[in-house]
């Protein structure tokens, strides 16, 4: 190929798009010629784990510039595809659409908050940022206040988030691990942490970079199909996402019908469907939505791992373009999630469906090769409780976050299929783990090793210290994980909170509000975090949640004491010098150099 | 630490800053309506269908994001345009 690998970008993604399709019908065809579920699942697994180690190896760099910020050349369109995996997590691609399926009305508070954010990053940061030139987004706090304490305070305040969520995708990745080479899932753990490592230590953001744009086709790719092949199985048209309101409308007689109960006996591990798919439930049900949602998008505009994919773009005009590509390949799954969500449901429940089992005999639905592989694994139980030989809504019992891996089962789809959704749910956990790590170290390699310990350490020295950090930290992820301390979706909410609580404010009013000033930042940042964090523990311990607001949502309270602490102190100390005025104002013009220079 | 190194005159600059602004608070505004609004006003527009769905639903499944998207390539194309209009486009 002629010209350059930025050049040359649509022809390689191209060619690596229908080299995954062409894997795909391969698949297809050996499952036909008989070969074994298992085999097919671990090529899946094996193949797609290869082709990200092989991209992140071509990637590889010794240039400060690259190891950071991808060199500052990716193309609007292509970051776009980078932050869509980058953002969804295992928690979006497994766990989402089972949320949807058990939690209704509620649940879709994450719908909407993890795409609302959007206009958040769009409109109050990114563009900005790109135009400060930083490599992480405890640079611009250091920059734009001055001082070491107030970078330090970002520092902690990302470590804190960051590691709250990428413990969930490593804990993700070594399921899906686990399952495929079928070895214990503490062994799994670390091999995902390996796939993980392979994708970043020798290119940094560019190996991650161009890791994710693969990682986002196949995770797209993964969760499309399935949802496609059913809406044409089940008769709601070609493109599903705007004709299934005839199954909403199905499933609200049907959960009439059957009647929404608890179950008999609870069995631990996994539940019943009682909530119902449309209608809210319980006090304050919008008032707990709407603040799940806000805690969620102003989450999203202040993680650090999001934001620091926008220093990767030319310039402030293609960073913008690139959150509005983000945004609409994230559209693409998160509009199919409660698709997906709905159609499973019915063809559970429907009793015109072939599929259905809600009012069919114990006895036949216990022979279905579905139910018994994942009741082997405790992850779905039928029990007939009320001894009548008819399984009832309440007599079955499935873990929400399987839904999507088992969709493809329930449905009668090949095997295949099933492996490329296992193939989807490993990319999206992966590139999202490999994302968080990288945020994390190079705070910590740059932030606090080369601005705060040893300014004058060389560039050699400044990557490999970046490259050891990433290794500590990751080992340090897949050990926590190990121990299994809460669920995928708990962890993630958290650190949208603790993002929020304490970066949100001196983020946002960095740019738009001049008097902002190093007390009033501190203050923000520091107030902020421990009043949410000091809640949180307070739900946690048993407290009386204050006006419904959990332990999901304590980054409302959070953001309220960072707003009035960043405020207060501000007014009642002296305002920034005119040389941070100034540089403000600067930062709001989108052309010309960037505040901190090329390699600071 | 770069020096002022546009050369646009400070009048310029503050016009330039306060059509950017509006135009962000434009975003925010439709933003606020389909991210808080509508979602909590979701169960009374049930009882409306809309393509065979109800509302509501449909709004916090689907509609609310699809006015996301075009809000935010909307934002950019008019942001553009002021971009150019001070000569502080670049592309």
């Amino acid at each position: 190929m002629n010209g350059t690998f930025i050049q040359n970008l649509g022809r390689v993604y191209g060619l690596y798009t229908g080299g995954f399709v062409v894997f795909v019908i391969l698949m297809a065809i050996l499952e036909q010629l008989g070969v074994s579920a298992q085999t097919i699942g671990l090529l899946f697994v094996g193949f797609t784990v290869v082709i990200y180690a092989v991209i992140g190896f071509l990637s590889r760099t010794m240039q400060v510039e690259a190891y950071y910020v991808a060199g500052r050349e990716v193309p609007a369109v292509y970051n776009g595809m980078a932050t869509a995996a980058d953002w969804m997590s295992g928690a979006s691609f497994v766990a989402m659409a089972g949320g949807i399926y058990f939690g209704g009305y509620g649940y879709l508070a994450y719908v909407v908050g993890w795409t609302g954010g959007y206009i958040l990053v769009n409109s109050l940061m990114a563009p900005y940022l790109r135009k400060f030139g930083c490599y992480t987004v405890p640079d611009f706090i250091g920059t734009r206040y001055g001082g070491n304490s107030a970078r330090l305070a970002a520092v902690i305040i990302l470590v804190v988030a960051s590691f709250t969520y990428v413990t969930a995708q490593i804990d993700a990745s070594g399921t899906i691990a686990a399952r495929a080479f079928r070895i214990p899932y503490e062994y799994g753990v670390w091999i995902g942490l390996v796939g993980i490592l392979l994708c970043s230590m020798l290119g940094g953001m560019r190996a991650v970079t161009w890791t994710q744009v693969a990682q986002y086709i196949v995770l797209i790719i993964a969760y499309l199909v399935p949802v496609f092949w059913m809406s044409n199985v089940q008769g709601f048209g070609l493109i599903p996402q705007f004709g299934y309101g005839e199954a909403i409308h199905r499933i609200t007689e049907l959960e009439a019908q059957y009647g929404l109960a608890k179950a008999a006996t609870a069995i631990p591990g996994v539940s019943v469907l009682t909530t119902p798919h449309v209608a809210p439930v319980g006090d304050l049900a919008e008032w707990r939505f709407i603040t799940l949602a806000l805690c969620m998008m102003c989450g999203t505009a202040s993680l650090p791992h999001i934001l620091m994919r926008y220093f990767t773009t030319p310039t402030v005009r293609s960073a913008r373009k690139s959150v509005a590509w983000s945004l609409l390949f994230i559209f693409l799954l998160y509009f199919t999630a409660p698709a997906l969500a709905t159609l499973t449901k019915l063809q559970l429940l429907d009793p015109n469906l072939a599929t259905s089992i809600i009012g069919k005999p114990i006895a036949d639905v216990m022979s279905l090769a579905w139910i018994q592989n994942w009741s082997a694994v405790g992850m779905v139980a039928v029990a007939d409780q009320n001894g009548d030989g008819i399984l009832q809504l309440n007599e079955f019992f499935m873990r929400p976050d399987i839904v999507v891996l088992a969709t493809p089962e329930i449905a009668g789809l090949p095997y295949v299929i099933s492996g490329l959704v296992a193939a989807g749910g490993l990319a999206a956990a992966m590139s999202t783990a490999d994302g968080l790590l990288l945020a994390i170290a190079n705070a910590l390699s740059h932030d606090l090793y080369y601005k705060m310990i040893d300014p004058k350490a060389d560039t050699a020295i400044r990557l490999v210290v970046a490259r050891v950090l990433l290794l500590i930290i990751g080992a340090a992820g897949a050990f926590v994980a190990s121990l299994h301390l809460t669920g995928i979706l708990g962890a993630v909410a958290w650190a949208f909170c603790f993002a929020c609580s304490g970066l949100f404010f001196p983020l946002v009013l960095g740019v738009w509000w001049k008097r902002a000033n190093r007390p009033g930042a501190l203050a923000g940042m520091v107030v902020g975090f421990i009043c949410g964090s000091a809640y949180l523990y307070y739900v946690r311990s048993g407290g009386t949640p204050i006006l419904g607001l959990d332990d999901v949502r304590f980054g409302i309270i959070g953001m309220s004491a960072s707003l009035v602490a960043m405020v207060v102190v501000s007014l009642l100390t002296p305002a920034p010098d005119a040389e941070i005025q100034r540089m403000v104002e600067e930062t709001r013009i989108p052309t010309g150099k960037p505040i901190l220079g090329g390699a600071h | 630490m770069s020096a002022g190194n546009t050369q646009l005159s400070e009048e310029a600059k503050d016009r330039y800053w306060v059509k950017t602004r509006n135009l962000t608070f434009i975003a925010l505004a439709i933003w606020f309506v389909f991210a808080l609004v509508v979602p909590y006003f979701a169960p009374s527009l049930n009882s409306v269908s809309f393509m065979g769905f109800p509302l509501g639903y449909y709004m916090i499944a689907q509609g609310s994001l699809i006015v996301f998207v075009l809000t935010i390539f909307w934002h950019n194309w008019a942001q553009d345009k002021v971009d150019d209009e001070f000569g502080l486009g670049e592309e």
